[in-house]
């Protein structure tokens, strides 16, 4: 007689998940590793696991709407003759002519304009759209040197030299043939259509010490008249920072592994690195070690997406963030309405990443001509502003209910934490205990 | 000619007098007590002769533009870095990286030049009376880089369109850098940098390397390579 045996429901494996299978499968065609863009997309301990405590018996809120709560904050006051001076601690991150359209550049120049912050340009230098839309432009001093001149470096209000990036710290890049157009092929001095490498070190220093030389020529260049940023990728912030700070740096931005890339592989963005709020406190620990916290700026980026975000980087010692692919969303990446054009790409709204494949339905990160009409440069640029002035809102509303009348007076004492990973991390307490891991032992 | 004396005003006063475009500027100056110190003329941008007494330290010359500058001495890392135009001439030694990332105008180095001599060089032509070191022309893009002497190993590492000419022994060629025929073009351009230089040397006794543009596209199939 047949039993009727009960069936276990089928169940799938936590280390081989469908993401793992569809990999594996996708690699065995290929043969080559997966490349996208964006940021880490794993769970990650992160600013989400931090909250803010308020006021209460012992501090005083400010009122929402009629006490002021300062949001203007100042970089490069080491050594530069003209600091720059933004009305938001939010500025918008170093995303490159070649990667974005012209369009998207164009719109982050608008929207940053607005809103009284600073733009960024990126490897390929800078494009006439940026700087003529972008009242505070940072040009960055990228290892590839592509399109880097010593006009375009003079109209620039700061210089960023990049030694890395929290998608890949350690990595270089590639700009696939499919996005070199002719005006790209041209600022590069490449060819059109060929691959377009870019070098992870910078071809005429090695280390802090020449570094140190080489930040002085740049001042020397421009007169000592620009701020000069160090950008990091979150790999050792107390050392990276310690000796950003010795090599001359005024400003110094620490890019956590949420931080975005072009096109980096996946292998790449997902394990090299750490998450941004792991790197925050050691950076600022640096700068106190040194004596030289506000003395020099701190901008931390990697994943800061609303004002909470930009509060608690703040409460942790930053003075200011930076934002990539928060800034890419607010001018129409992912958008739902365009599900349709994704799906036959293959994919979905939210989950787009095929950025260096230059298909980009919304028309910014391609050289496509007909997608990058689809993106109006004035209207993404004012979403842009929409967006920052909401965040700039939220640090303000959670600022005032810490009792703070400007959002740098936010310190880790209006912190706690949500998990242990987060209290070490952060090193703030434990919700609900005093607790601070590695710090009180007893 | 106007004399700059470095050892009384220091790299920040001689750049600031270089950097003068006022119409009442000297065309020509003589820089007296270098002392190696770094980034000395850089970033220069307009038509002007420099003539540096002594040896000079890291970047000197870096992105300049228009000006003509001598060096009689040996030069450190990153001499002409950058460079969009005009003329720098040293007479002794250069240290690694010289002419890096450069877009245009002329370097002569009529000694050796060590280590990634014409690393990303964009646009620069660059001739060497004596040898050069390792990874020289290191992903040139355009350009020529003119090499008297010898070339160390991995020259023309990952080279894009530059043009690299070798009178004496290379001791490697780089990933993708191949030897490629000497045409009458090639040679006429030899022979027109090296009379630019002043150096003396003999075209016809050069050979010619380039990309063999195996991977300007990536491929799987080339990742050996890379």
């Amino acid at each position: 007689m047949k039993q009727n045996i009960p069936r276990t429901q089928p169940r799938k494996s936590a280390t081989f998940d469908d993401y793992t299978l569809s990999e594996i499968r996708r690699a065995a065609v290929s043969g080559i590793y997966d490349i996208r863009g964006g940021g880490s997309k794993r769970v990650l301990p992160g600013l989400d696991d931090l909250l803010f405590l308020g006021a209460s018996m012992s501090r005083y809120p400010l009122e929402g709407y009629r006490e002021a709560c300062g949001t203007d904050v100042v970089l490069g006051t080491r050594f530069a003759k003209n600091p720059i001076q933004l009305k938001i601690p939010i500025t918008i991150a170093g995303m490159s002519f070649g990667s974005l359209s012209a369009q998207a550049k164009e719109a982050l120049g608008r929207g940053a304009t607005i809103a009284g912050t600073s733009t960024t340009t990126g490897d390929g230098g800078m494009t006439p759209e940026e700087r003529g839309q972008s009242e505070i432009l940072i040009y960055q001093y990228l290892p590839s040197r592509y399109g880097m001149n010593p006009d375009d470096l003079r109209k620039a209000d700061a210089i960023e030299v990049v030694v890395g990036q929290g998608a890949k710290p350690g990595g270089g890049g590639m700009l696939l043939g499919q996005k070199i157009s002719d005006r790209v092929a041209e600022m590069r001095n490449l060819p059109k259509g060929i691959d377009q490498r870019s070098a992870c070190r910078h071809p005429d220093w090695t280390g802090p010490d020449d570094l140190e030389i080489k930040i002085n020529e740049l001042r020397e260049i421009t007169d000592w008249e620009k701020p000069i940023y160090i950008k990091i990728g979150g790999a050792r912030p107390y050392y990276d920072t310690a000796l950003s700070v010795k090599a001359g740096a005024d400003v110094i931005v620490i890019d956590g592994m949420q931080g975005g890339t072009a096109a980096t592989q996946e292998v790449f963005i997902e394990h090299v690195g750490q998450p941004t709020l792991a790197c925050i406190r050691p950076a600022v620990k640096a700068l106190q070690d040194m004596g030289m916290h506000r003395k020099v700026q701190l901008i931390v980026s990697g994943g800061i997406r609303n004002g909470a975000d930009v509060a608690k980087a703040l409460a942790l010692g930053a003075d200011a963030v930076s934002i990539g692919t928060a800034a890419m969303v607010a001018l129409g990446d992912n958008d739902p309405e365009l599900e349709k054009e994704y799906q036959k790409l293959g994919t979905t709204a939210g989950a787009y990443d095929d950025w260096h494949e230059g298909q980009d339905p919304a028309g910014i990160s391609t050289q496509d001509p007909e997608l990058s009409k689809r993106l109006d440069p004035v209207m993404a640029g004012r979403r842009l502003a929409n967006y920052l002035k909401v965040m700039s809102l939220e640090a303000q509303t959670v600022t005032r209910a810490c009792g703070k009348s400007h959002v740098l007076n936010l310190e880790p004492e209006d912190l706690v934490a949500l998990t242990v990973e987060s209290a070490a991390m952060a090193q703030v307490p434990l919700a609900g205990t005093d607790w601070i891991p590695g710090k009180n032992h007893d | 000619m106007d004399m700059l004396d470095l050892k009384e005003l220091g790299v920040r006063g001689v750049n600031s007098v270089l950097h003068d475009l006022s119409k009442s500027r000297a065309k020509s100056y003589k820089i007296n007590n270098p002392m190696g110190q770094h980034s000395i003329a850089c970033g220069l941008d307009a038509p002007m002769q420099i003539k540096i007494e002594g040896h000079v330290g890291f970047y000197c010359g870096g992105m300049n533009q228009h000006a003509e500058i001598k060096v009689n001495g040996h030069a450190g890392v990153g001499l002409a870095e950058n460079m969009m135009s005009g003329r720098i001439q040293v007479s002794g030694n250069a240290s690694e990286s010289a002419g890096a990332t450069a877009h245009g105008g002329l370097l002569v180095i009529d000694g050796d030049a060590a280590s990634r001599c014409g690393i990303s060089m964009k646009g620069v032509d660059i001739v060497v009376g004596g040898s050069v070191g390792h990874m020289s022309a290191f992903m040139a893009q355009s350009g020529c880089l003119v090499i008297c002497g010898d070339a160390g190993d991995a020259l023309g590492d990952s080279i894009y369109e530059a043009i690299i000419f070798v009178r004496g022994k290379v001791a490697s060629l780089g990933t993708d850098c191949i030897e490629k025929e000497m045409r009458p073009e090639h040679q006429a351009k030899l022979k027109e940098l090296l009379e630019a230089s002043s150096l003396q040397a003999d075209s016809t006794e050069f050979r010619r390397y380039g990309s063999a543009r195996t991977l300007y596209n990536f491929d799987v199939d080339n990742a050996d390579a890379y």
